[in-house]
């Protein structure tokens, strides 16, 4: 009993006790598989894919030059170039996951930072702070974009670090206004009046009562990214074709829309999917860390 | 239990309410709990029944039982009725119990900020009530509207119909819920801790108006109260809950001469009276360990578009005092007297002028990080323990962390000081790993009185910290502090609005309004021989727990200097005079 951890809320690891708690949860635990198997597969697509992605194969036509809708030999149906879908969807897979996560990650902890100096210092840094947030609001998102990419060499890199520029705003926005709030609460004042320097009191106070709101908004932002990356690809701005991603699947295809539905439906359907493994992650991650709603989930 | 109508007053008159065995359940994570356990009373027209008990009793559950507001699908009526009259209340359809609510039943809740809309003048905030129940035409709204309020006493009617909620003071506002309350004629109004969140002397103001308002009206009142002074003041009868059973049911004689029930008993003896207060012996010749000197605290008020300083609130006006060793201060007064901003400004928490001494050091310009030696011989315990913990560590973490701050301790070192610090303040080890929520608010305040500990001060600024307590839990709180006195000779700067409590622990006593001090002295002469008018207002509006003594009206307030001033503009100060001795009062206001 006498070493520091009895004060801890339990003296195993904290990361087995949450990963343990994650599945324990039939939500988040169905979350965790569909990303896991999206890992899996971006890092031995090479291994996995059926046939060669980029290979404008005759056989994947038909005879008046259509592309095969999914079943038979190419499982997903082929592309307008008569490349495998299913490949070309696992070799995305790479591409889409790395915007989701890096893209968005860079923009939730640039946007948090934000957020957190502003709302809890005040005064001219917010007012500083705020107001090129308030700018970069206003300015057209995709022009943006376009003008960053444009500049720089397009690389998968730099698209993330441009969607992550184009991002962060709300983030910052949403997350100001809370730890302002929090700021003015009694435990706050608590920690000035014990001595407390800021930076003790943004890491261990304000940080563990953000993390929910970051985490709910981080996973929602996955989504977006996604589809910005599209959008740039199809502006020839982003990922570079042939290089496959599942935003340009989806925007090569979508004037053949009518004719064939599953080379929009089904990087679709994986989009969706993917954002909505990490939402429910996420939600179950926020009740996890938070030890009032300890016992509570349904 | 007897039935209500052999201890009652032996009215014949039907009762206007009739409660029998209401039990209400909540949902929990482990079942049904029951919160309200087979209750019965009647209500006759005209009387005041009181509710009386400690928090968690049941007692806002039975109001919101008869108003139909349980929250659902939480909790609900498992047993019982609630007859109006002829008419069941349990299980009626949303649709006519809207037709009761305000027109048969009334409520007043404890915050009248929050119950009001902030969006709507007065004046449509009445006119909708009395449009809703059909009371008069459209066109007669306005000018029924201003007679509510002209019978509710508030002043400049005319101007307070324009008004929106945050332009009107707390007790004005209470007042317009009260005139919300009562616009449809109900036969009962149910009020629900109406002045536990207003200064006692608006308390006062508002418990003279519902007397009043029940004398012309005949209205009956239902009135839920933690106050045993209220109680006495207000209620011909009284049921003491516990728990949600009710313990004891009394005309309120009986309940303050003779109660019968031992938890009765025991919940008046907790209860602190003015006057009756244990002896304090004398510490002239210890050390000052604070000194303070001319200290002023002022706002800035900003506005326009560029933000700037247009105006100071002067928040704290040249005040000084000292605190010596093992010796307790006491600082009282209303809301916005500045006595919480004199405790702040002591650990350099709000930018203050003039001069401040802990225990020698002049504290005056530091920066946050030089205060921190400072902050080792002076700390803070906050009104509110559940706000004032963080919600996210375990208790045994928060209680060491000064310590690790200041860098006085690490690794092993730290649970043991945590498993003493818990020892001292009476709560046992094996709660160090829990989390705040899983304490009640008495269990709280002493984590928070041990986090205080920690870095062994000398002096604790304690910020009205029994006030959001009741009154059982807040007697175990002031006994701990005096424990705490008696042992470590701590001295306390006592921040209060409550004259008893004050009475209880003070040495010295210090009266504050509006930012300066009107009058200052030991404890026996500020309390018991108040020479200055406004100590003497602050007293007489103290309810006083015997039904048999009766409180005189308040006179009304006199004028006062507004706090905020122009930015050229000086204030004027008032002068100290002596009485007799330390004592000393203001002249001149």
């Amino acid at each position: 009993m006498s070493d520091a951890q009895t004060l801890r809320p339990k003296s195993q690891s904290r990361f087995i006790v949450v990963i343990s708690e994650l599945m324990r949860r039939p939500r988040a635990a169905f979350g965790m598989a569909v990303i896991m198997v999206m890992v899996f597969g971006a890092v031995f697509a090479p291994l996995i894919m059926p046939h060669d992605p980029f290979e404008q194969s005759f056989d994947g036509l038909d005879l008046m030059g259509g592309p095969l809708p999914p079943g038979g030999d190419y499982l997903l149906g082929t592309d307008l170039l008569g490349r495998d879908l299913a490949s070309r969807l696992i070799l995305g897979t790479r591409t889409s996951l790395i915007i989701g996560l890096v893209a968005n990650g860079i923009a939730v902890i640039l946007g948090a930072s934000v957020g957190i100096a502003a709302g809890f210092f005040g005064g001219w840094t917010a007012a500083i702070l705020m107001r090129f947030t308030d700018l970069m609001m206003a300015f057209p998102a995709l022009l943006l974009a376009i003008v960053l990419a444009a500049i720089f060499q397009p690389s998968l890199m730099i698209v993330a670090l441009v969607i992550a520029m184009v991002n962060w705003v709300q983030m910052s926005r949403v997350i100001y206004t809370e730890t302002r709030s929090l700021a003015e609460r009694e435990f706050i004042q608590v920690q000035r009046a014990i001595g407390s320097s800021s930076l003790r009191i943004l890491g261990k106070h304000l940080l563990p009562h953000l993390l929910s709101s970051i985490v709910v908004f981080g996973t929602l932002g996955i989504s977006t990214t996604v589809l910005l990356e599209a959008t740039l690809s199809f502006l020839g701005v982003g990922v570079q074709p042939p290089m496959p991603s599942w935003g340009n699947i989806i925007f090569e295809n979508q004037t053949y829309f009518s004719t064939a539905p599953w080379l929009v439906f089904i990087p679709g359907l994986l989009i969706v999917l993917l954002a909505l493994a990490f939402n429910l992650v996420g939600d179950a991650l926020r009740d996890i860390l938070d030890p009032t709603l300890k016992g509570r989930h349904g | 239990m007897k039935p209500d109508s052999e201890i009652g007053r032996g009215d014949t008159a039907r009762p206007v309410l009739s409660v029998r065995d209401l039990t209400v359940q909540v949902a929990t994570g482990e079942g049904g709990k029951t919160v309200l356990d087979h209750l019965s009373f009647d209500l006759q027209p005209g009387e005041t029944l009181a509710l009386a008990g400690e928090s968690g009793s049941g007692k806002s559950m039975t109001a919101l039982a008869i108003m139909g507001l349980l929250p659902r699908p939480m909790a609900r009526i498992t047993e019982g009725s609630i007859l109006l009259g002829d008419q069941d209340l349990v299980g009626l359809n949303d649709k006519r119990y809207r037709d009761i609510r305000a027109r048969r039943i009334s409520m007043i809740f404890q915050e009248p900020m929050t119950s009001l809309n902030p969006l709507m003048t007065v004046e449509r905030q009445l006119c909708e009530v009395l449009l809703e129940h059909r009371m008069c035409t459209r066109n007669e709204a306005p000018a029924r509207a201003l007679k509510l309020l002209r019978d509710l006493r508030l002043t400049d009617p005319e101007q307070r119909m324009k008004q929106y909620p945050h332009e009107l003071s707390g007790g004005m506002r209470q007042r317009v819920m009260i005139a919300i309350a009562l616009a449809c004629e109900p036969e009962i109004l149910i009020a629900d801790e109406p002045t536990t969140a207003l200064d006692v002397t608006v308390q006062a103001e508002i418990l003279d108006l519902i007397r009043l308002m029940q004398k012309e009206h005949g209205t009956a009142v239902l009135m839920i109260t933690h106050d045993m002074g209220v109680v006495a003041e207000m209620a011909d009868r009284v049921i003491i809950m516990r728990e949600g059973k009710p313990e004891e049911t009394a005309p309120v004689e009986q309940i303050f001469d003779a109660p019968r029930s031992a938890y009765a008993r025991q919940l008046l003896a907790a209860v602190p009276r003015l006057g009756h207060a244990p002896e304090r012996s004398v510490k002239d010749s210890a050390k000052k360990l604070v000194e303070v000197d001319d200290l002023s605290v002022r706002f800035n008020v900003t506005g326009g578009i560029f933000n700037r300083t247009v105006a100071r609130l002067h928040a704290v006006e040249g005040v000084s005092f000292e605190i010596r060793a093992g010796e307790t201060l006491a600082l009282v007064g209303e809301s916005g007297s500045g006595k919480s901003t004199i405790g702040k400004a002591l650990l350099g928490l709000v930018p203050w002028d003039g001069s401040v001494r802990i225990d020698g050091t002049q504290t005056r310009g530091m920066s946050r990080r030089a205060m921190r030696p400072v902050l080792r011989d002076i700390q803070m315990v906050f009104q509110d323990p559940g706000a004032s913990l963080d919600s996210r560590m375990t208790v045994g973490e928060q209680v060491v962390e000064p310590l690790k701050v200041h860098q006085l301790a690490s690794g092993s070192e730290l649970t043991d000081r945590a498993e003493f610090l818990f020892q001292r303040v009476g709560l046992s080890n094996d709660m160090l790993s829990r989390y705040p929520h899983e304490f009640s608010g008495g269990q709280r305040q002493r984590v928070c009185i041990a986090r205080a500990l920690s870095l062994s001060p000398k002096v604790i600024v304690a910020d009205e910290s029994v006030s959001a307590l009741d009154v059982s839990v807040q007697a175990q709180v002031l006994d701990l502090l005096q424990e705490l006195q008696d042992a470590d000779g701590l001295s306390y700067l006592f921040i209060s609005h409550d004259m008893a409590v004050v009475d209880q622990v003070a040495d010295r006593v210090m009266v504050l309004r509006l930012g300066q001090v009107m009058e200052e002295g030991p404890r026996e002469a500020v309390l018991h021989d108040p020479r200055h008018h406004y100590t003497r207002r602050l007293l007489s509006a103290v309810p006083v727990p015997d039904p048999s003594r009766t409180r005189a009206l308040l006179p009304p307030a006199p004028d006062a200097q507004s706090p905020v001033l122009a930015l050229g503009e000086s204030f004027q100060r008032v002068r100290l005079e002596t009485v007799a001795g330390s004592h000393r009062v203001a002249t001149g206001t």
